[in-house]
């Protein structure tokens, strides 16, 4: 028998530099400024990008190791669910609503990381940020993947999950986050890290994520708990890789901290109100629910983000500004979106509906100095009307935010009772805002924000009919054209959950589920 | 001083983790949510290896961490003996 | 600010008023009524009377609520851009001066809403 030497493995510290450092060279024929031509036209200044570590000091190898296993791990529940009928398993139908949203707003937009992740891994001269920045990218597309692939369960199914991809960049409530990514890309790679890696990944995603896929779990739905944590179990890592950014810009040259601190306040704010319907998820769209969205927003933004905020404090870092104005809408957001896609449950890809007595009553609780004295009284009015044979649905287009593209449904800092109105003047044109974050941004970057593709706007100019619509006909009915080239079914995908196919199906087939006859 | 915290799915990988990280972080404090078990801390928190080791009686590599985990706060430092949290304010 | 971008940054505005057919957009919202939860946008001809915007389109888009029915145009008060702004009734909104993407509000004092929560 063969005597097994105990050959001692590189430790992990000795690992992660052998194979994050010296895999680069100097360009002989072109320059380095030509190769890399994105490394500084932000101003960033950056002296020795070796200075760049991992904490987790993660190497390819281990990478695609434990990546493979947590794939395993998530498919083997993927198929039971498939299998064992899951679907049926959830607390009621509404929540599908839920996971609908998710697919259209939030998958595509992992797909986006992943390219931005790619560009910014390219674009970086140094090479362990490069590493990481391959690694999230990997990851990014593993989660638009994965979540593609577990909702389709869903899609054999329900109404609403046909088309994600087309709708992404048509419907009007999917410019909000698709927009905020754009902007994120169309950035340099320094600003991208900060937009996405800092402030999406580190501040805001534990947001989404964590109370809303533990939301899932509560609900029944094995399959989207199991792909939530599966992708959040990355941005643990992508959460470092944004601090470690941070860190290491504002290491690298003191004249780093006010571009930093600049792109701080603008994607805080811009990521804050993208999350507007990740609140109306929470406390309106999950039948049980975990906690609120002002609850989660008080652990992982104020606690969190006041602990992170706390230790960037030595760096000259200060809190986002927008964080007076945050502590304020916290009592308000969730109502207010839920408010507007019932209203415009119309032109939404998924149902919308009225809370039960129940549910207002939580949300009271929940909301004790905003719920009843703001929104009680409209609820009731419009569930009373509904049972009336006289559901609300508004027959009129809602003017935009041109920064966050949201409808102007927010409302003033000192008056929750009434709409937030800002404007600016640009080279003889107005530009309006829904709020003093949204306007700064604008007023920083008009150049930027003056071509959004606003879908109101462009509606009204013509652009989202089907390919040989002629507007002029007699009778000419708009918005049923525009549904049209959302790949929208009119009777299918909108309208109230009352009396939806969704509602019908998920009720015979539970029934068959638990019956014999 | 800031709270630092971690979270990982229940399940049954992660119980022995849980069991080693309470047994050698005293000031912990355990808050069970569906799904998920996330372990608060004031300032800092450690994992080590070898209590995991301990418990599970086998080689563990740290990094075995990753297929768990949900999410952390603080900054982080890892090696091949001890996983650690910490805010420093 | 300029834009800080790799090369000159210069691109034309989405919605210039010659993109919309002959019509101009027009923000309106009705204050003290959050049922509307954001300002109506339209795209009206600048020929088009104010009075046919207050009592058919407007009237078309605020006419669920039951306030609606009560707003007296006789008292009723306008802010534009958030200042005050007087209307007269006979004429169109090209001649009252109304620009492309002017915004107005509408406020109907003594109405707020149902049981006066301002929704």
């Amino acid at each position: 028998m063969d005597m097994q030497t105990n050959k001692k493995k590189l430790g992990l510290k000795e690992k992660y530099a052998h194979m994050t450092r010296g895999l680069d060279w100097e360009t002989s024929y072109q320059s380095m400024d030509k190769v890399f031509p994105q490394a500084t036209f932000e101003g960033i200044k950056i002296h020795d990008w070796d200075k760049w570590e991992d904490p987790f000091r993660l190497t390819m190898d281990s990478y695609w190791k434990y990546q493979a296993e947590k794939e395993r791990k998530l498919y083997a529940v993927l198929d039971a669910f498939a299998q064992n009928n899951g679907h049926l398993g959830i607390t009621d139908a509404r929540y599908i609503n839920a996971i609908k949203l998710f697919l259209t707003g939030i998958s595509p937009l992992e797909y986006v990381a992943h390219r931005g992740f790619a560009a910014a891994g390219r674009n970086f001269p140094g090479v362990g940020p490069r590493v990481a920045c391959l690694m999230q990218s990997l990851d990014e597309v593993r989660h638009a993947q994965t979540q593609i692939h577990a909702l389709s369960n869903y899609n054999k199914h329900y109404d609403g999950f046909h088309d994600f991809k087309h709708m992404l960049e048509r419907v009007w409530y999917l410019s909000v986050p698709k927009s905020f990514f754009d902007d994120a890309f169309s950035s340099g790679p320094f600003e991208w890290m900060i937009a996405i890696g800092f402030s999406f990944e580190y501040v805001l995603t534990n947001l989404l994520f964590v109370p809303f896929m533990s939301g899932a779990a509560y609900n029944g739905d094995m399959a989207t708990v199991t792909f939530g944590f599966s992708a959040q179990s990355d941005e643990a890592r992508h959460m470092t890789l944004g601090l470690e950014c941070i860190k290491f810009m504002l290491e690298q040259d003191p004249d780093n901290l006010p571009i930093v601190q600049k792109w701080i306040d603008k994607w805080a704010w811009r990521g804050i109100r993208v999350l507007t319907l990740v609140g109306m998820m929470m406390d309106y769209m999950l039948p049980k629910r975990v906690m609120s969205w002002k609850e989660a927003w008080e652990i992982y933004f104020e606690q969190n983000g006041g602990a992170l905020f706390g230790d960037l404090a030595r760096y000259g870092v200060k809190v986002p500004e927008c964080i007076t104005q945050c502590t304020i809408d916290k009592e308000h957001i969730s109502h207010q979106a839920w408010a507007t896609f019932y209203q415009y449950g119309g032109a939404a890809a998924f149902h919308t509906w009225m809370p039960t007595d129940d549910e207002m009553d939580w949300l009271s609780a929940k909301y004790p100095t905003s719920f009843d004295k703001y929104y009680r009284a409209r609820f009731t009015y419009w569930r009373d009307e509904a049972a009336k044979g006289n559901r609300f649905y508004t027959n009129t287009l809602p003017m935009l935010c041109q920064v966050c593209q949201i409808p102007m449904l927010f409302t003033e800092p000192d008056d929750p009772g009434q709409i937030c109105y800002r404007e600016s003047d640009y080279e003889g044109e107005k530009y309006h805002t829904c709020s003093d974050g949204c306007k700064k941004i604008f007023d920083d970057e008009p150049q930027k924000y003056i071509q959004a593709w606003l879908p109101v706007h462009q509606i009204y100019q013509g652009n989202c009919f089907p390919e040989g619509t002629d507007p002029t006909v007699e009778g000419f009915n708009p918005l049923a054209k525009v549904l049209e080239w959302y790949h929208l079914e009119h009777g299918k995908d909108n309208l109230d959950f009352e009396g939806s196919r969704d509602q019908k199906n998920f009720d015979t087939w539970r029934g068959l589920a638990t019956k014999n006859t | 001083m800031s709270t630092v915290f971690i979270a990982f799915q229940t399940n049954d990988d992660t119980r022995p983790i849980i069991e080693s990280i309470l047994a050698d972080n005293p000031h912990a404090v355990l808050d069970e949510q569906p799904a998920m078990v996330k372990i608060n801390a004031e300032g800092h928190l450690v994992i080590n290896r070898e209590s995991i080791e301990e418990r599970i009686g086998r080689h563990f590599d740290l990094q075995e961490l990753q297929i768990n985990l949900i999410t952390i706060s603080g900054h982080l430092d890892e090696d091949d003996d001890q996983f650690s949290l910490t805010w420093k304010n | 600010m300029a834009v800080t971008a790799l090369k000159d940054y210069q691109f034309s505005p989405a919605d210039t008023q010659d993109k919309f057919h002959g019509g101009q957009l027009l923000y309106v919202g009705w204050d003290d009524h959050l049922m509307f939860c954001a300002p109506f946008a339209y795209c009206l001809p600048p020929t088009t009377p104010f009075s046919e915007l207050c009592n058919k389109i407007l009237a078309n888009s605020f006419g669920y609520h039951p306030d609606w029915s009560k707003v007296d145009f006789s008292t009723a008060t306008w802010l534009k851009s958030g200042q005050p702004w007087q209307p007269d009734m006979s004429k169109t909104i090209g001649e009252l001066g109304l620009k492309h993407k002017d915004v107005l509000r509408l406020k109907t004092p003594g109405l707020t809403g149902i049981n006066g929560s301002r929704s």
